[in-house]
């Protein structure tokens, strides 16, 4: 273990530490709780986004299956990459292709639950379909594995195991980049957002250009959790229990409050949850994951069972 | 002040009103005829199923017009834009709006997004606006409570607040006397009668109450399968155009007490 004292020193940016300490904590400590804060942040705004679009408090994307999109998304490229062979197999293999091929995942799955959504207007059923196509894209990538090496069937399960680390200053200049967009696009929406929780009616008989603002909305979910899913893999629950937890503790729900306060709690409970992964004073490192799951799991537990009324 | 030609706020001009979809279209009435003027109050009569919600529908331009015309203060309503709109007509519709956890303050506070900035920022003259709504509906003491704490009444004379806030010349209630007792619902029709006249604001609402409208209103729509009376309750009883409203096996109108009677 380090000592606090020369973390302290090596963030202060005295050289005297030990030189091997100064690179982990710059080149693994440093990014992966930068990498916690944007995907803690990221998903809990892109849950909220969700909730208040579908005015369902059960929204989010691991539910509505965007999360299934972006893994299907991934599939194709990690699983597919020797189908494809040559030039085209090694751009694949990128990065960059990795994010395209996340994003793309997840808006089309979200496009989708909209589409139909516009034709059902049952909440229920939209989550339903969600489900859905969480189960299709499953299906999916598990023909997918079957044809596939076990090297790449290897990457992609431990993509989908989701970790925090692993990520150079390079990638998270990337994921930075389209966390920004993300929360740009997001913060432009905050007064639709709060006009939208009336409804649809109400909102165009307020002035809002619904498929306009709607359209915005879809792209800032699918590149905030298409991006960070690219990148750490399908993080669990995140997305669901954040947004209620914040709108639990500052009991509103103008857009104007929660936005922030979602940036701040999720960063917070993701950074929190990375500890936990860490195991501190073992060995042992849990995945991110299992770690989100098991914290998020009984939250939404307590959340449906209690008899307090929940909120879009 | 009869002499004068009154301001007209709202004309309908051999209006068709339905469901258009790709292949085909369903008519639901047409020939509607009516010109809503200033601080005047309508209600819109007519039996379930028969058009109501669609003709308001059409009017707040949620539905597109099959045929015929629709002018606000004097311009067609194709030609005038949401955002402008939203200046012109507000609503308080059946939906529900008490999953949010906003309070009734913001709630009424969203009337004023047609003039806020881009990140909703209310103005001094917001908050004037705001507050003066509040205080015409008699509802200060509510204003720190959440939406969902509310009474089904309390709810609607909120929602009718937030549609005051929106500082428009018409005000268009889907139903607004649903779910209420007598007491309630002759409050809230007394309520949209003083606000007619004292604030020169045109109001149109659907109702089921026909006893209530009757005595109340200036003007009265009624849609029926075939045709569409448009007058003063008076009028209206004088040409019998309550009589055929309901298949008459149950119930008759009664023109002394202008109300229907169980047979």
């Amino acid at each position: 273990m380090i000592p606090l004292k020369d973390v302290v020193q090596v963030l202060l940016g005295d050289e005297s530490v030990k030189e091997s300490w100064q690179y982990i904590i710059v080149n693994y400590r440093i990014p992966k709780a930068i990498v916690a804060v944007l995907v803690g942040a990221g998903l809990g705004v892109s849950g909220l986004l969700m909730q208040t679009l579908f005015r369902n408090p059960l929204a989010g994307p691991y539910v509505l299956g965007l999360s299934s999109g972006a893994s299907l998304g991934v599939a194709i490229v990690i699983l597919g990459a020797s189908l494809f062979g040559g030039a085209l197999g090694q751009f694949l293999v990128t990065k960059w292709s990795l994010i395209i091929a996340s994003s793309g995942g997840s808006f089309l799955v979200l496009l989708a639950v909209v589409i139909v959504s516009s034709r059902v207007k049952d909440t229920m059923a939209i989550l339903i379909i969600g489900l859905m196509f969480a189960s299709v894209t499953a299906a999916l990538v598990s023909v997918l594995s079957y044809f596939s090496t076990a090297e790449e069937l290897q990457r992609y399960i431990f993509w989908s195991f989701g970790s925090l680390g692993n990520l150079t200053w390079n990638e998270l200049t990337i994921l930075f980049t389209a966390f920004v967009i993300g929360i740009g696009l997001t913060i432009y929406s905050i007064k639709s957002l709060n006009v939208l929780l009336l409804g649809d009616n109400y909102a165009q008989s307020l002035g809002l250009n619904i498929k306009k603002h709607r359209f915005i909305l879809i792209l800032a979910t699918s590149v905030l959790a298409g991006s960070i899913t690219a990148f750490v893999g399908p993080i669990a629950f995140v997305g669901l229990a954040v947004p209620h937890l914040t709108k639990l503790f500052f009991d509103t729900s103008n857009h104007r409050v929660l936005v922030p306060a979602v940036l701040l709690s999720g960063s917070i409970l993701l950074l929190l949850c990375d500890s936990i992964s860490q195991l501190p004073m073992s060995e042992f490192t849990l995945p991110i994951n299992a770690v989100t799951s098991l914290f998020g799991a009984p939250v939404v537990i307590w959340l449906l069972v209690r008899k307090k009324k929940l909120f879009v | 002040m009869n002499g004068l030609k009154k301001h007209i706020a709202l004309k309908v001009d051999k209006l068709s009103i339905g469901y258009q979809t790709k292949k085909s279209q369903t008519i639901v009435a047409e020939n509607i005829n009516f010109e809503l003027a200033k601080g005047e109050l309508i209600g819109l009569i007519g039996a379930n199923g028969i058009g109501k919600s669609t003709l308001l529908k059409t009017i707040t331009k949620s539905l597109k017009a099959l045929d015929g015309g629709i002018s606000v203060n004097g311009k067609s309503l194709e030609a005038i834009s949401n955002m402008t709109l939203a200046k012109e007509v507000s609503v308080v519709l059946t939906e529900n709006v008490s999953q949010t956890n906003l309070s009734v303050l913001e709630l009424i506070a969203l009337g004023r997004q047609p003039y806020t900035n881009w990140i909703g920022t209310l103005s001094e003259e917001d908050e004037i606006k705001t507050k003066a709504a509040i205080e015409a509906i008699q509802i200060t003491d509510l204003i720190h409570k959440k939406c969902f704490e509310l009474s089904d009444g309390q709810l609607q004379k909120v929602m009718l607040a937030r549609a005051l806030a929106q500082d428009t010349d018409i005000i268009i209630l889907d139903e607004p006397t649903t779910h209420l007792d007598l007491y309630h619902k002759v409050s809230v029709l007394k309520l949209l009668q003083k606000l007619a006249k004292e604030t020169q604001k045109t109001i149109l609402f659907s109702t089921h109450e026909i006893n209530v409208t009757l005595s109340l209103c200036d003007k009265v729509i009624v849609i029926k399968e075939k045709t569409t009376h448009f007058g003063s309750p008076k009028a209206l009883i004088e040409e019998n155009a309550f009589d055929d409203l309901f298949p008459k096996d149950l119930v008759v109108f009664n023109a002394e007490s202008g109300s229907f009677k169980i047979k």
